[in-house]
């Protein structure tokens, strides 16, 4: 798709969702919070995982695994938010990811990144901005701004509601 | 606010006016009082347009002003052209308003309208045109207030001419706020009085814009035999302040010459200045008090300016508004949470603290609140015009009749009606009122009626359109309904139902279409958007009687009063307004029912449906849940929870664009701890259920 290519040095966040490291431009990231409660909003997808109360304001949090397709996010001490600020439209609006644990602020050189490959991440291309490598390591870089596009958050709202429901809001009532 | 954006403001404000402006004097042409206010608000719209660079604004202006300027002083009557031709003119004013782009391709109305002002203002020899800008320079009736001091003192036999003193007084006070003290020192004992003498005098002080001479024309008959004298002794606009310095005694103790209290000795011991007089035997103690009744008028007079001058109003970017509200509405959070934490800690102290922030943080959101809220009378006075213009199109007549403009509404909400209302409108128009041969045959007036109404009712503003054309025809709409697939053939529908079916995207049942109404879109819109605001609409019409529709809207959107409801740890709100009474529902209840989902209250049959299986929430229930009885679109239904917490002041959050599909919650609020809750929208929660079972019977 339309990648541009990454020219300037950047300073990324990394974070962990399972036992993958992941990126986000830093100019995205708003600030980390500690887990907290998150309400959920009836008859949504289970990736979309609620809205939180921040400082007064209703964020809604993405399980950034579940829209990965790995497994529901379990909180544990090290689960946490992190608030980006993303462009839709040319709106911007805010939004919390939920990631298993975040790691720390690297800053990568354009010659460090190299364009996504077409094939074998298990991710929609689009998604990825770039694969960074430091120690060895592959570290994806999101286009956080698609994850979160508009048209991905409704397509994906459309399909839950002709799938079945997800195995834990799946009650057993019966009419009594 | 920049200036130019101040003036745009007032303009657009200024033209709102002089469109009703207008209509009124279309049905009363020779109303001095309109004529004067249309001169006014263009004189003002050219004024400042000029002042702020709107240069072809004010030059556009100019001409119609020059006209007006002919009608005020009676050279050139009110015509249906002339007012049709005004009306037109504001469009154009508009359009000039909108900046550049109304410049470049300037409509060949622009022009036209120009040239026919010219000719009309034409129409009167220049010479004339002169003498009436002189005439208005000179114009003895002004538009300050004044106050005259009138000494009237008729000649003793005045009453010999026919002239009755009582007659001219009354002229007098019909003039402006009078006081009128009638001497009687001169009535002479019974012995020596004649009869037929007049012995009274009276001093008058009047407040008037009437001129000098308009006084003078009172006593025209009595002037010659009487003594008239006529004095101002205060006018706007003039500096008179009497407290404008201070007081000599106040002088000396600011300078620090005497001290306050020896000052307050010595005036104690002082009699009045008129007691003085009196005692002295230099004054007449009916002199005195008409001296004094002449000082309580001035003074209240002054007063009264004052007041209208402090009731003005000021201009708000609503942005600063919005952050209020906004700020008020964390405040309320933030008192919830205070209260709830006072009466945990159970410490008196804090509880009274809470108490006192509580009822501050209301009466302050009920004013932020209140700040927002603008009477809707100035959004009804624009349909006035659609009216007669969509009117004349179809050559229906049709008026307009309003009431209770003064009802006041949320801004947003007043401007986002504003498209539905001209859906509505329309709609009686193109399809309800008929034509006037119509009309006359089925023996109705050939007039048609359009009667726009608003009343407050709760914490709810209805709103209804109602006009007296054909009707709507419940068969027609359904065989329409059923043709275009909307609703089954066999469905049951009551007439209400049916009325509604009107307000479903695709459904149209005009055979002709206008260029307004009848392509199906529309009606669908009004609905989204009284869906969006919160609100309901429903239809009542009688077949050739008329049609009806009432929106029912609440007063504002930002702060509802809530009814706080618990769900195996989950929070929900429900609006107050539309929560009727909380019974319980025993385990035996429901077994009673036979799997039924109906509750018997005191006798009546209630529907209900479990909030647990609509969103999937499972655990246990417990022994015993409440039914929370809600009236939702005239229906009586049950809302099954597990806890009724109690009210909740909900500052109603949205969930975002993300979230913008979902159908059964209208937002979210926050608790006192910091958590949401969601916010239900009952009347989109009862049609889901309702929907969902008749499918599946």
């Amino acid at each position: 798709m339309n990648q541009e290519l990454i020219t300037e040095v950047n300073q990324y966040l990394t974070f962990k969702l399972g036992e993958e490291v992941f990126a986000l431009d830093i100019r995205k990231v708003r600030e980390v919070l500690e887990y907290t409660t998150i309400t959920k909003v009836p008859q949504t997808p289970a990736f979309m995982r609620g809205v939180i109360n921040l400082r007064g304001g209703v964020v809604p949090v993405v399980d950034m695994r579940l829209k990965i397709g790995m497994k529901k996010t379990e909180s544990t001490v090290n689960t946490c938010i992190i608030i980006s600020e993303i462009t839709i439209d040319d709106e911007s609006t805010i939004v919390g990811a939920l990631a298993d644990s975040v790691q720390e602020v690297i800053e990568l050189e354009p010659a460090q990144i190299e364009p996504a490959p077409r094939m074998g991440t298990r991710l929609k291309t689009e998604f990825i901005k770039g694969m960074g490598k430091r120690d060895g390591e592959f570290i994806i870089i999101l286009d956080i701004d698609r994850v979160f596009s508009f048209e991905e958050i409704h397509s994906l709202h459309g399909e839950s509601q002709h799938m079945a429901p997800e195995k834990e809001f799946y009650s057993e009532h019966i009419a009594v | 606010m920049e200036p130019e954006e101040i003036y745009v403001e007032e303009a657009r404000e200024l033209l709102a006016e002089l469109e009703t402006v207008f209509l009124e004097l279309e049905k009363n042409p020779n109303d001095r009082e309109l004529i004067a206010r249309a001169f006014r608000a263009l004189h003002t719209i050219k004024g400042s347009g000029a002042m702020f660079g709107f240069d072809d604004i004010a030059a556009f202006t100019h001409e119609m002003e020059t006209v007006y300027d002919l009608v005020r002083n009676k050279k050139i009557t009110i015509t249906d052209k002339l007012i049709s031709l005004s009306l037109m003119s504001l469009d154009i004013i508009r359009q000039l308003l909108e900046g550049e782009k109304a410049k470049e391709n300037k409509t060949a109305d622009h022009d036209t309208v120009l040239s026919e002002f010219r000719n009309i203002a034409a129409g009167k020899p220049m010479e004339q045109r002169k003498s009436t800008e002189k005439e208005s320079a000179l114009d003895p009736s002004s538009e300050h207030m004044v106050t005259y001091r009138i000494h009237f003192r008729p000649n003793r036999k005045l009453f010999t001419t026919g002239a009755n003193p009582v007659l001219l007084l009354n002229e007098l006070r019909s003039l402006g706020i009078c006081t009128i003290v009638a001497n009687t020192r001169l009535i002479p004992m019974l012995n020596d009085l004649g009869p037929e003498l007049c012995y009274i005098y009276w001093d008058i002080i009047l407040t008037t814009k009437a001129g000098y001479n308009a006084i003078r024309d009172v006593f025209i008959f009595v002037e010659d035999s009487s003594e008239i004298n006529i004095e101002v002794i205060d006018e706007e606009g003039r500096f008179i302040d009497e407290t404008g310095y201070k007081k000599i005694g106040e002088i000396l103790i600011a300078r620090g010459d005497i001290s306050r209290e020896a000052l307050e000795k010595v005036l104690s011991s002082q009699k009045r200045i008129g007691e003085m007089l009196i005692d002295a035997g230099m004054l007449q103690p009916e002199s005195l008090q008409s001296a004094l009744l002449e000082q309580e008028h001035i003074r209240q007079v002054m007063e009264k300016r004052q007041k209208t001058e402090t009731v003005s109003s000021i201009r708000v970017a609503s942005g600063k508004l919005d952050l209020l509200v906004n700020l008020v509405g964390e405040l309320v959070t933030v008192q919830a949470r205070l209260s709830q934490t006072a009466s945990s800690l159970n410490h008196s102290g804090l509880i009274l603290i809470s108490e006192e922030v509580e009822r501050l943080t209301n009466e302050l959101r009920d004013n932020a609140m209140g700040i927002r809220m603008i009477p809707i009378g100035s959004s009804f006075s624009q349909f006035q015009r659609l009216v007669r213009d969509l009117a004349r199109d179809q050559k229906k007549e049709i008026i307009m009749t309003t009431e209770g403009e003064e009802t006041e509404l949320d801004k947003t909400v007043i401007e986002r009606l504003h498209d539905p209302l001209v859906h509505i409108i329309r709609n009686s128009i193109d399809h309800g009122i008929e034509p006037p041969e119509i009309r006359k045959a089925a023996g109705k007036p050939v007039q048609g009626k359009i009667h726009l109404s608003a009343l407050h009712s709760g914490a709810s503003v209805l709103i209804s359109i109602k006009d007296d054309g054909k009707g709507l025809d419940p068969e027609v709409i359904r065989a329409k309904a059923v043709e275009k697939e909307i609703i089954q053939p066999d469905a049951k529908l009551s007439e209400k139902d049916i009325y509604s079916l009107i307000f479903t995207p695709g459904f149209s049942t005009a055979e002709t279409v206008t260029s307004i109404s009848g392509r199906g879109v529309g009606m669908d819109v009004v609905k989204r958007t009284i869906d969006s605001l919160r609100g309901s609409i429903e239809t009542e019409s009688q077949k050739g009687m008329g049609t009806t529709v009432t929106l029912k809207l609440p007063l504002t959107l930002a702060i509802i009063d809530g009814l706080l409801v618990k769900m195996a740890g989950d929070f929900f709100v429900m609006p107050l307004s539309a929560v009727e009474e909380c019974v319980e529902l025993t385990k035996e209840d429901t077994a009673k029912a036979h799997g039924r989902h109906i509750a018997n209250v005191r006798g009546e049959i209630i529907p209900y449906l479990r909030l647990r299986e609509q969103f999937l929430i499972q655990s246990d229930r417990p022994e015993i849940e409440q039914i929370v009885i809600t009236g939702v679109n005239g229906h009586r239904v049950g809302i099954v929870v597990d806890q009724v917490v109690g009210e909740h002041q909900t500052v109603i959050k949205s969930l975002g664009r993300y979230y913008k599909d979902v159908e059964l919650v209208s937002g979210a609020t926050i608790l006192g701890d910091g958590t949401l809750a969601l916010i239900l929208d009952l009347a989109k929660l009862t049609e889901k259920v309702e929907r969902e079972e008749q499918e599946a019977a």
